[in-house]
């Protein structure tokens, strides 16, 4: 297990070395650059502030800087916002991205996988067709589309809950992003959770476990829960993922201090660093994520224990 | 005095889309206390759905109508806690395929100890002894150290002994034992049906066994219930049966079984054609295509099991005229 942990991280560095060589590269071949303003720069600033941030320096020595930069874990500074190294800014986003984040994956998994045991228990009745016809509706509805309709109706017409802002994240402003971020993983998450339910229902394991006298219950809980939610952890890296990277645009739409906004600005600013660092954050997070889905995937069926060595 | 297990009229049927299939018919059958009955037929006669039928086991398309009495007491629809205390602990059942039959999330141990706790009241540690001594009487080598393995890790033969601990855990009135041996090759297949022999013995449990291999109820039964499509064709004692066949179609199992003496160069007698489709009920005899001794009549009447309980009879218009 540790052996498999190890190797994967192992394998982790090139694909974080591809990510951030694909980044500087796109970055640079988008039109533009980070001090295009309205009204045009004297040539002779424009030439000081490039070779300033060494953009003067061939693409390649430029790339080959900047690589030797993040190896020692520095990002460099913010071309826009001065003042401010990458790293800080970061750090200000990332906490308001965090929680926002896993709160909304807490509500995905735990509703979701509720939801999907219930309908599956359910099967073929009231429960169960409502559940799925709402999950295939929330899985259908962008969060983009979701997140307006949300704070339009709460927050202009019944005047519930805030419009936009964090607020120090107060539960208030909490709720509509929370929701808006959760409601497609939570369907997808219902939907899996049911199918493996259904499957494993139907397995010779769980008439074993009935012909035993086991009551419905313990049946569910012992026999049927573990190999039913293995669909559910193979999907927990791409669910992660896809909130990581919904919230970049809820964010925006919330106006919420979190990472999204920064690199959103950053993007449309050319802010070449801060956009990158993001980049390569949010691309650790995702393999680090992945991982660990990787190895509860071990945790909950002994054969997959085996094979990870 | 009360038969252990009587099943009276059980019909089971299957919706399957807008179809409605049969798997059985009309089935009547009695098991006495101790002995051992061997249902016989080929794949889809019935055999396993019956059970299961009178277990309250079966698929969630299934209806079920008739009768099923345990000690005289109707078991069939029962609700789910009045099955629960009989099933595993006065009514056992042994799968075919141990491997997707244990649930493999979970150590052989732990899936032995839950009916312990369940039936018997014992707790972790009593359970787990019991759970010891079970893998011990069933033979598995190194019973200790298999408690703590998952059933993927252990051989067919492994399992299937695993399947009869669990199923003798709670040394249940009835074992039912649904091809037990199908899974596994002929020398395990001995070992497996001389070990459901001597638990007999020591137990004094009942034991249905439900196989297509005649040889291998032969070996077992006192008492055989041949199946054809649903009904039971012909009953008696092994004995009986297997020396004075009175269906067709049990002597024309019986002309099909190889033997040593069999000469290989020659092929071995089959039944010519197939078993009817379960979606029709046929009029009159549901052998009647196969059989090389049809009448007219077979087509139009249905011939009954007669013979009064226990007697060797034969659902065919040749005996019972």
């Amino acid at each position: 297990m540790l052996a498999f942990t190890l190797r994967r991280l192992a394998v982790a560095i090139p694909t974080l070395l591809a990510i951030a060589t694909a980044s500087f590269f796109l970055m640079r071949a988008a039109p533009g650059g980070p001090f295009d303003t309205e009204a045009d720069l004297d040539p002779e600033v424009l030439e000081n502030l490039y070779r300033a941030y060494g953009l003067d320096q061939p693409l390649l020595e430029q790339y080959r800087i900047y690589l030797a930069n993040v190896l020692q874990g520095d990002f460099g500074p913010s071309l826009v916002y001065e003042d401010f190294n990458v790293t800080e800014l970061i750090a200000i986003g990332l906490p308001v991205s965090a929680r926002l984040g896993v709160t909304a994956m807490l509500v995905a998994l735990l509703l979701g996988a509720t939801c999907g045991i219930v309908a599956a228990l359910r099967h073929n009745r009231l429960f169960d067709h409502a559940t799925m016809t709402m999950a295939m509706t929330g899985i259908a509805i962008p969060s983009f589309v979701t997140a307006p309709i949300l704070a339009l109706f709460f927050g202009l017409y019944l005047k519930l809950l805030p419009v936009a802002g964090w607020n120090d994240g107060a539960a208030a402003n909490m709720v509509l992003p929370v929701i808006a971020l959760a409601l497609p993983q939570l369907a997808i998450i219902a939907r899996l959770m049911r199918g493996g339910m259904l499957e494993v229902l139907r397995a010779n394991f769980v008439r074993t476990a009935r012909a035993k006298g086991l009551p419905e219950r313990q049946v569910v809980i012992n026999h049927v829960l573990q190999s039913a939610a293995v669909p559910l952890v193979g999907y927990l890296g791409p669910a992660l993922a896809g909130i990581m990277t919904g919230s970049l645009v809820i964010e925006l739409i919330f106006d919420l201090p979190g990472v999204g906004r920064y690199f959103i600005q950053g993007a449309l600013n050319r802010d070449y660093p801060l956009v990158m660092g993001i980049v390569i954050v949010y691309g650790t997070l995702i393999i680090l994520l992945n991982l660990m889905s990787d190895l509860a995937y071990a945790a909950l069926d002994p054969r997959v224990r085996r094979t990870y060595r | 005095m009360t038969p252990l297990l009587e099943i009276r009229d059980l019909t089971v049927r299957f919706d399957v889309g807008d179809a409605e299939l049969t798997a059985v018919r009309e089935l009547s059958l009695v098991v006495a206390e101790g002995e051992c009955l061997g249902v016989v037929g080929e794949s889809g006669a019935g055999k396993s759905q019956t059970f299961l039928a009178a277990l309250g086991l079966l698929a969630e398309n299934a209806r079920v109508e008739g009768s099923v009495r345990y000690r005289g007491r109707e078991i069939l629809n029962a609700p789910r806690r009045e099955l629960d205390t009989l099933r595993g602990r006065r009514i056992a059942m042994v799968f075919q395929d141990p491997l997707s039959g244990l649930t493999s999330t979970l150590r052989i141990g732990r899936q032995l100890e839950e009916s312990a706790r369940r039936h018997l009241g014992m707790n972790a540690r009593q359970a787990r002894e019991k759970a010891l001594e079970m893998l011990q009487t069933v033979r598995l080598p190194d019973p200790k150290h298999c408690l703590d393995l998952y059933p993927f890790e252990l051989s067919g033969g492994m399992r299937q002994r695993v399947m009869i601990a669990l199923g003798m855990i709670c040394r249940p009135d009835l074992l039912i034992a649904d091809e037990p041996t199908t899974a596994l090759d002929v020398t395990i297949q001995a070992q497996i049906l001389g070990l459901l022999a001597e638990l007999r013995r020591l137990a004094n449990t009942s034991v249905v066994l439900i196989t297509h291999d005649l040889a291998v109820a032969a070996g077992l039964c006192d008492r055989i219930l041949i199946m054809y499509s649903g009904r039971p064709v012909e009953s008696g004692t092994t004995r009986e049966v297997f020396n004075a066949p009175k269906h067709p179609y049990t002597a024309g199992l019986l002309a099909s079984l190889p033997s040593l003496a069999t000469d290989p160069a020659t092929d071995l007698p089959a039944i010519p054609g197939q078993p009817p489709d379960a979606l029709v009920t046929p009029r009159g005899c549901a052998f009647a295509e196969r059989c090389e001794h049809v009448m007219d009549r077979c087509f139009a009447e249905r011939p009954l099991l007669g013979g009064t309980r226990g007697r060797h009879a034969a659902a065919c218009h040749l005996v019972s005229p």
